[in-house]
């Protein structure tokens, strides 16, 4: 029992840190409200601190219901890192635009523990609870901007998108369990090994899964909502929520699917295979148009749902199991570094009302502010993926799982979108240099560092990439018997 | 005994009704009861199909759905709340600030 609570102690210490922030923010003086996000970030770290700490061995907890493996604590060490960042983007941001309500760094906390709950499951009841426990957070910090008209409908479009995904994942739970009897991933295998599970329910339940989880992610087609809530919702929400909901989705999608559904695979892979093109195709390909830079990171995040989603198609070949979860758990990482990166730089240009968000106020970066515009140039190549930034290394490695797996086409599909998308990425780098311009900057202290570490650290750690990548390695998914 | 079968279809029909009103109407507090169905249509499927196993999980389950779904109402109606003061209209048609 109590080595249950040791080895999930980081997700302890952020719920428990989350509610009592609640309650201490309010003896906090309203002029001293930055000992909150403080606070946040100490608990954050403590939480970084107990991860690093842990065993390392795999293990189950809770009578089977979580799952302490290496691919959970490197997805705890993404989502708090995202919390650290998202922090650091808010601060400044939030008291800019008059929207300094201290609720924001509990909310937070507790989103990112239904992050880390969501890695760690291994039960259908834990995936669900662990969903809504990010996302109603996440719903109500879209609309954190309530005198805004954008960010209220941003809230309301994406609350009503998610609670109906979460009917779609909750009848694919039901589905699964009455064809298997059980709501345990382990059990759902076994019953399916043993011939005791009835194939129709399990795979239409499983089809209703990846849509709910596919509308986490922002796969097309469940994507209609991301632009609109990325656009309309606070900039460093935005931030926040294109990494880590997207990487909580990611977790649960290769747990539930790799682990229980491995035999559906006949069934699954085309489903698969479609949602990674289509995603890909259309993400990149709509991001053209775009000349509001929230909407073109938007777009971009759904064209990295879709290379993501192609690690997925690999279900079913047990011995590149390890091989494609790394790959997804390095993308990510590079992902975390490059979206906060870009998402930093777009928060220290954009002013009040929604201005310095179009393309255009990106005019005479480069003069004014070459070390701003330098690191946007990096965000920007390594979203590409272009050498030597962790970018490029991401799409590797994901390639490489990829036609490992033999799907060839699939591969060519990312490779010819990752083209695509050199066009929209270059534009913003092409604005910022060769084009005059008067741009606004805030002086941020917290957002230049934050842009500045993410892109040393993605160049950096793109030239020494191996012990990174063999974590990522060692952070297989373990089968609980 | 009513077959399994009985409650399986009539939830598979609640869940589909649920899923086309969320797709079809256009007031945001009937789009967020369709939700609700489609919960509620899957609450039928668990406990009947607890029945069928035996266990008691799926019934568990459906406690933390219904305790879910008082959340996501919470969350939820405070945000159709404060649209509404705003706006005087929850007609998710008329929302649409955002495009391209």
């Amino acid at each position: 029992m109590w080595a249950d609570r040791l080895a999930t102690l980081p997700v302890i210490v952020i719920g428990i840190w989350a509610v009592l922030l609640t309650v201490v923010d309010l003896y906090i003086p309203s002029q001293r409200k930055g000992v909150t996000a403080a606070l946040a970030a100490v608990g954050l770290i403590i939480g970084l601190v107990t991860n690093a700490l842990g065993s390392g061995t795999a293990q189950t907890a809770y009578f089977g219901m979580a799952v302490v493996d290496g691919f959970s604590s490197f997805l705890n060490v993404i989502f708090l890192v995202s919390g650290l960042l998202g922090i650091a983007l808010a601060y400044g941001y939030l008291h800019r635009q008059n929207i300094a309500h201290s609720e924001y760094y509990p909310l937070l906390l507790f989103s990112i523990s239904g992050m880390m709950l969501m890695g760690m499951a291994a039960d259908l009841i834990m995936v669900f609870i662990a969903l809504e426990l990010l996302s109603i957070p996440l719903y109500v910090m879209a609309g954190f901007h309530r005198d805004r008209l954008d960010s209220e409908e941003a809230a309301l479009k994406y609350f009503l998108l998610g609670a109906f995904a979460g009917g779609f994942v909750v009848y694919g739970i039901a589905l699964a369990y009455g064809a298997s009897g059980s709501t345990r991933i382990a059990a759902i295998l076994s019953a399916v090994q043993s011939g005791n599970a009835s194939p129709v329910l399990l795979t239409i339940g499983a089809a209703l899964i990846l849509v709910g989880l596919g509308f986490k992610v922002a796969a097309v087609p469940f994507h209609m909502w991301t632009p609109d809530v990325y656009q309309g919702a606070p900039s460093s929400v935005t931030a926040f929520m294109a990494v880590g909901a997207k990487a909580a989705g990611f977790a649960a999608l290769l747990r539930v699917f790799l682990l229980a559904f491995p035999t559906l695979s006949d069934q699954l892979v085309p489903l698969l295979w479609a949602l990674a093109a289509l995603t890909m195709i259309v993400g990149n390909v709509v991001a053209i148009a775009q000349n509001n830079i929230k909407r073109l990171l938007a777009y971009s995040s759904i064209a990295h749902a879709g290379y993501i989603l192609m690690a997925a198609v690999n279900l079913g070949q047990t011995r590149l199991m390890t091989e494609s979860a790394a790959a997804v758990l390095f993308y990510l990482f590079a992902y975390l570094l490059t979206n906060f990166g870009a998402w930093a730089v777009v928060i220290t240009l954009e002013g009040q009302e929604g201005r310095g968000l179009d393309l255009s106020d990106y005019a005479g970066l480069g003069k004014s502010h070459p070390a701003l515009a330098a690191a946007m140039t990096v965000f920007m190549l390594s979203l590409i993926g272009v050498p030597p930034t962790m970018g490029f290394l991401g799409k590797f490695y994901l390639f490489r799982a990829v036609l490992e797996g033999g799907f060839v086409g699939l591969a060519l599909i990312g490779v010819l979108t990752s083209l695509v998308s050199a066009y929209y990425y270059l534009r913003v780098v092409i604005v910022m240099y060769m084009q005059e311009g008067e741009p606004l900057v805030n002086r941020d202290a917290l957002l230049r560092w934050s842009a500045g570490l993410t892109a040393v650290a993605i160049i950096a750690l793109s030239l020494f990439a191996t012990p990174l990548f063999q974590w990522a390695s060692q952070a297989t998914l373990y089968a609980v018997k | 005994m009513v077959p399994i079968y009985y409650y399986i279809a009539l939830s598979a029909v609640l869940f589909t009704l649920g899923a086309l009103g969320v797709l079809i109407r256009r007031n945001a507090i009937i789009i967020f009861m369709s939700v609700e169905l489609m919960l509620n249509a899957a609450n039928l499927a668990f406990v009947a199909f607890a029945r069928l196993h035996g266990g008691l999980s799926g019934q568990i389950f459906v406690f933390f759905v219904m305790a879910v779904a008082a959340a996501e109402v919470a969350v939820g109606l405070a945000l159709i709340v404060k649209i509404f003061e705003t706006k005087q209209s929850i007609d998710i048609d008329q929302m649409n600030l955002m495009k391209g």
